[in-house]
């Protein structure tokens, strides 16, 4: 079954539109994210931090998880680097709640450190997108939600399907950023020294399940 | 002017900002989110991007006035920046502040304060670009026009 954006899929005007939480504490940041998600068909709420998106699942020790607010997030986007508790932080204490550990958890971050994709794999996030996050990414993800909810069972464990280079350590200063290869061309084809996206190819071995293979994401 | 000539010197303008590096195309990402029931979210978040900037430019001057420099404090401070600005598809700002990150590392108080002025530079310009890309528009608008996608191939 093909699913392009989540309303697609879902019956139009139905009460079951994604619903998706988003976190960051940047302003300019939340209010894109916001702009993405429901330009792709999702109720969005967003929150400036970790302890506010505990507080809004229920899960900040007050009482009453469950029947919170009657609105059942589908998937958590969560910025990495915020004050106070981390996207990181955020995503282990989600995975480690019976009733919300379900949930998937997205990763935006706009450095792309090796090490820190992998731990956030490892401790259970979906995806980790590199910022700044585009229409695309947005839409594969719905694509990836609804499938998975389509699909139970035949999860085949988390993938990453395609992560962006910025070589933010080069001391590249005022002239433009690393460009690899060029995006695929679309209609308002991106211009200029913008950094565009390119395939990972993993250093991982083939073998192990928390890093599949990568595919054409676009 | 007639909206066609309008139009136009928007389309040029923009086509200069691009070419000039000052935005890339994160900033077409916004134009495109943009829609009827939306008329000004580039508007909007281009107005937060400016809010937040001169707060982190005042924040950074403070810290970096201080006699003993807390560069963890500075570097968060440019890391912020540098989120929002690429964000929106400052490109200039967000690669100034990519070098000002490195030498919040080697913690250079000389290097980090021209980082600074560098940063503040190219903040100003690109403020400046925008105000007057999103005035063009509201002519645009204003006198009954619509806004042209951006069109980068060639």
């Amino acid at each position: 079954m093909e699913a392009a954006a989540a309303a697609d899929v879902l019956p139009s005007g139905s009460s079951q539109e994604l619903h998706v939480l988003a976190v960051d504490d940047s302003y300019v940041d939340r209010k894109v994210i916001e702009k993405l998600l429901k330009i792709s068909s999702c109720k969005v709420t967003a929150v400036e931090s970790g302890a506010r998106a505990l507080q809004f699942l229920g899960l900040d020790g007050e009482k009453g998880s469950l029947g919170f607010d009657g609105l059942k997030v589908n998937l958590i986007m969560t910025d990495y680097s915020m004050p106070g508790m981390t996207g990181y932080e955020l995503l282990k204490k989600i995975k480690r709640s019976s009733a919300f550990r379900e949930i998937p958890v997205v990763i935006m971050s706009s450095e792309n450190i090796l090490t820190r994709i992998d731990s956030c794999l490892e401790e259970g996030a979906e995806e980790f997108l590199v910022k700044p996050v585009k229409l695309s990414d947005v839409r594969r993800l719905m694509k990836d939600c609804v499938m998975r909810g389509e699909t139970e069972g035949n999860n085949a464990g988390r993938r990453v399907d395609k992560r962006k280079f910025e070589d933010d350590n080069h001391t590249s200063s005022l002239s433009s950023s690393s460009s690899l290869t060029p995006s695929p061309p679309s209609t308002t084809a991106p211009f200029g020294g913008d950094v565009a996206t390119s395939e990972l190819v993993s250093s991982s071995p083939p073998h192990s399940s928390k890093r599949a293979k990568l595919h054409d994401g676009d | 002017m007639e909206v066609g000539q309008m139009q136009r010197r928007l389309v040029d303008y923009t086509k200069t900002l691009f070419m000039e590096g000052f935005l890339d195309a994160q900033f077409l990402q916004l134009q495109q989110l943009q829609d009827e029931s939306n008329p000004d979210f580039v508007v909007e978040v281009v107005s937060l991007f400016f809010d937040d900037s001169e707060k982190l430019l005042n924040d950074l001057s403070m810290a970096l006035d201080q006699p003993n420099v807390d560069f963890k404090k500075v570097d968060a401070h440019v890391h912020q920046l540098k989120g929002s600005s690429s964000s929106i598809g400052a490109q200039r700002v967000k690669n100034a502040c990519i070098a000002f990150r490195n030498f919040c590392e080697e913690q250079n108080i000389d290097a980090t304060l021209r980082c600074l002025q560098q940063v503040k530079h190219e903040y100003y310009l690109v403020k400046n670009k925008l105000e007057t890309l999103l005035r063009l528009e509201q002519q645009i608008v204003a006198a009954g026009g619509s806004i042209p996608a951006t069109e980068m191939g060639f």
